[in-house]
């Protein structure tokens, strides 16, 4: 049996060479290369120049994160006390938002943040000045938190769901009070879930570029928004495209080898929840 | 006074979700002509009508529905065929290769978008051929629904008696009879998930397809520029039909799932008894 199951494998190898290994290898040639294909290193060098965007988009990625957490770990917290069959309910309300298109949500918070639109309709209605929201860093941080939280709270959950509730009873039997109980049995428990959260909401938040786009307006460009317009936008240059993502994934690699320092080496085997 | 609280927070978060959706369905039914999005103007069922009138969207659901179904499917069994494979490896063979499967998942999708489409712009200068298109697309959406079938096919080979599909053979049935008889109904409910999955994986992405679409429009890529241009309430309206078609489909399946539990039990019993 076993040499010949091996055999089943070989059609996805090969379709894993041609589309995974063959295209980043392309990516890592034109990052190299100039327009002729000779090599330079210019492209890489020139990526310098966007170091502000690429701080940006760092700086809004975490705030989104951040924000994430925050809200996020309470509701999972809430919901992982409740009744089993509420559980089940609450999760299918968490999950039903990321069925509905992502840019649809987007688009449903222009809007609502538009100078015209409904919150300020409704500010001035009822008598309070208008607040411009929409093409600011702010509106970009709520777009990412409004379509990512649900990455953040489904792992928390499903962590915190498994905690045996004996050890919490036996933390308590010991004299520990809420506080000392949530912060020292509680909370180093659900860190695995906290870890997967996070790299879930971080790293399609920093390398998005349609949120941006749509909420942030012209003011708030992200590594996302420079690699589009190197490859289809009104920048053609493929090559410093290429630079670009190079670095972009190093970073998230570094930023996810960060994470990982974290986690006890439980076995994440699989490493994502759905 | 916590459990007011905690329910207070319930409802602000789900209010924090589902306020933009509700927003974007009231004003699907808005009656006006001027592209006003926000001020409410009568009843009227009209961006409906148009919604089915464009022929432009209609032909952008189809293309959707035929790459997400191509790609289910050709993810499924290919997927299904390399779990097998990667189950039966060595240690250090499996382990390259579910390093190689994870990639595409943790890669940002912006990458994977660019890296395919630098390849199928190079296998079109190379080979010649027709530009980006429906081929490119299908191509595309398999390699990133193949981790997911993958990872919930494997869980349940991994559940299964290996000596299951040599008991069949010593019994003498041959290897591929015993495939089908033995070992795909152990693994049936992994290669269903990643199925499912898969089909509404590909119908909604957005980010891999822009960049190896060429001129194609899937719906996704089609509201993307809706959003671009003119703004029409025809949006609102799609974004209804889609979400209704979710919540009846989520609402089966869950139906399916209730009904089908206390039969299996019944079955289970039977069996022991």
């Amino acid at each position: 049996m076993k040499s010949n199951s091996k055999l089943l494998s070989a059609p996805y190898s090969i379709w894993v060479t041609v589309f995974i290994v063959l295209p980043m290898l392309l990516v890592a040639w034109f990052a190299f290369t100039d327009g002729e294909g000779n090599f330079t290193l210019e492209n890489l060098l020139s990526v310098g120049q966007y170091s502000n965007v690429f701080l940006r988009s760092i700086w809004l990625g975490a705030l989104a994160t951040a924000i994430s957490l925050v809200l996020g770990y309470p509701l999972a917290y809430i919901i992982a006390k409740m009744a089993p069959k509420r559980q089940s309910v609450m999760v299918m309300l968490v999950m039903l938002p990321m069925w509905m298109n992502f840019l649809l949500r987007t688009y449903a918070w222009m809007t609502l943040l538009e100078d015209n639109g409904l919150i300020n309709s409704a500010l001035s209605a009822i008598g309070l000045p208008r607040v411009h929201m929409i093409n600011t860093a702010g509106a970009v941080v709520l777009g990412m938190v409004y379509n990512y939280i649900p990455y953040m709270i489904l792992p928390l959950y499903s962590v915190l769901t498994k905690i045996d509730q004996s050890v919490i009873e036996a933390a308590q039997d010991l004299g520990a009070d809420d506080r000392k109980v949530f912060l020292k049995v509680v909370l180093p428990m659900s860190m695995p879930g906290v870890i997967s959260g996070v790299t879930m909401v971080f790293v399609p938040a920093v390398s998005t570029f349609i949120i941006s786009k749509m909420l942030g307006g012209g003011g708030n460009l992200l590594i996302g928004d420079l690699i589009d317009m190197q490859f289809l936008g009104s920048a053609y240059n493929p090559n410093l495209g290429s630079a670009i993502s190079l670095v972009l994934m190093v970073i998230i690699l570094i930023c996810m080898g960060i994470m990982n320092q974290f986690d006890d080496g439980d076995d994440l085997e699989g490493g994502m929840l759905l | 006074m916590r459990k007011v609280g905690s329910r207070l927070y319930v409802c602000l978060i789900f209010l924090f979700l589902y306020a933009p959706i509700l927003v974007l369905i009231v004003f699907s039914f808005n009656d006006t002509e001027t592209a006003s999005r926000t001020v409410w103007s009568g009843f009227s069922l009209k961006w409906y009508q148009r919604l089915f009138e464009d022929r432009l969207i209609l032909e952008a659901l189809r293309n959707t529905l035929l790459i997400a179904v191509i790609a289910a499917l050709g993810s499924t069994v290919l997927g299904t065929m390399a779990a097998i494979g990667i189950n039966s490896m060595k240690k250090l063979p499996r382990r390259i290769m579910m390093n190689v499967t994870n990639f595409p998942m943790v890669n940002p999708e912006i990458v994977t978008g660019v890296s395919l489409m630098l390849l199928f712009v190079f296998a079109v200068g190379l080979f010649g051929g027709r530009s980006l298109g429906m081929g490119s697309l299908i191509a595309a959406h398999i390699t990133f629904c193949l981790p997911y079938v993958i990872l919930s096919v494997l869980p349940k080979l991994r559940q299964m008696d290996p000596n299951l599909y040599e008991a069949a053979q010593d019994l003498g049935c041959p290897p591929v009879r015993a495939f089908f008889r033995v070992v795909l109904p152990e693994i049936a409910p992994g290669i269903v998930t990643g199925a499912i999955m898969a089909f509404t994986l590909s119908i909604d992405d957005f980010v891999i397809s822009y960049f190896t679409s060429g001129t194609t429009q899937t719906l996704p890529i089609y509201i993307y520029s809706m959003t671009r241009r003119r703004i029409s309430p025809e949006i609102n309206a799609l974004s209804t039909v889609l979400f209704a078609a979710v919540l009846v489909l989520l609402v089966i399946v869950n139906v399916r799932q209730a009904k089908d539990r206390p039969r299996k039990r019944e079955k289970r019993e039977g069996e022991s008894a």
